[in-house]
């Protein structure tokens, strides 16, 4: 399992061969990959998040992912810092034996980032910054995973 | 105590993080906020509207009623948006 929080980017082709070397028994790779997008005039989008406490959420929710799923091999890297349009946010890569745990699995995982991680997006226009809001659809997204 | 501010709570209060002795009446998170709120124009302004901030102790997401030590580390923030 690996886990990273960095400024620098990253090369998922890397990622990917490194999680199928980890394991002879991989039959998929499922990767979702967040980017920077143009809203209209985003000259950058600055990330924030809670050093310790980011870490430790995503680590609690990895666990999960794979008391719940059967995976071989679990990757989650996202950065932080001052990004710009098209670069990489965020990268979860999942391996399984089959695919439907490694989709089930990269897309809880995405949840969770989303409403779990302490991570805090503003996006500067310009001169002028604002905070990112938070999505009603992300959390709604996310409930859909709690057990009953 | 340590108490941290992230994103617009801490661009408001105009710190990112403080020590604090624990103040005698301050019991839970809430308590904690109502305390801050009271110090200055900043923080009450920070601090006006609690159901647009979101709360950790000790790096772990919790609610307002939970209960805090002297030890303790607490941080406020909006909802999160990572991802």
């Amino acid at each position: 399992m690996t886990i990273r929080v960095q400024r620098e980017d990253f090369d998922i082709a890397a990622e990917i061969d490194a999680l199928k070397r980890a394991s002879n028994a991989t039959g998929c790779v499922v990767t979702f990959t967040g980017v920077v997008r143009d809203d209209g005039g985003l000259s950058s989008l600055a990330l924030e998040h809670y050093p310790g406490m980011t870490e430790r959420e995503i680590g609690k929710h990895v666990a999960e992912a794979k008391s719940r799923w059967p995976l071989i091999g679990l990757t989650v890297i996202h950065r932080i810092g001052t990004l710009r349009v098209g670069d990489n946010i965020v990268l979860v890569a999942v391996t399984s034996i089959h695919r439907q745990a490694a989709f089930a699995a990269a897309e809880f995982l995405m949840d969770y980032l989303k409403t779990r991680a302490p991570f805090w997006k503003q996006e500067q226009h310009g001169h002028a910054s604002k905070w990112v809001n938070s999505r009603e659809q992300d959390r709604e997204a996310a409930i859909r995973w709690l057990k009953d | 105590m340590t108490v941290l501010y992230f994103a617009w709570v801490r661009e408001k209060v105009g710190i990112p993080a403080e020590q604090l002795e624990l103040p005698a009446d301050v019991q839970s998170v809430e308590d904690l906020a109502g305390y801050l709120r009271k110090r200055n124009e900043s923080f009450s302004n920070a601090f006006s509207d609690t159901r647009g901030l979101r709360v950790a102790l000790n790096q772990e997401h919790v609610s307002w009623d939970a209960p805090v030590a002297a030890n303790d580390e607490v941080a406020f923030f909006p909802p999160v948006t990572g991802g």
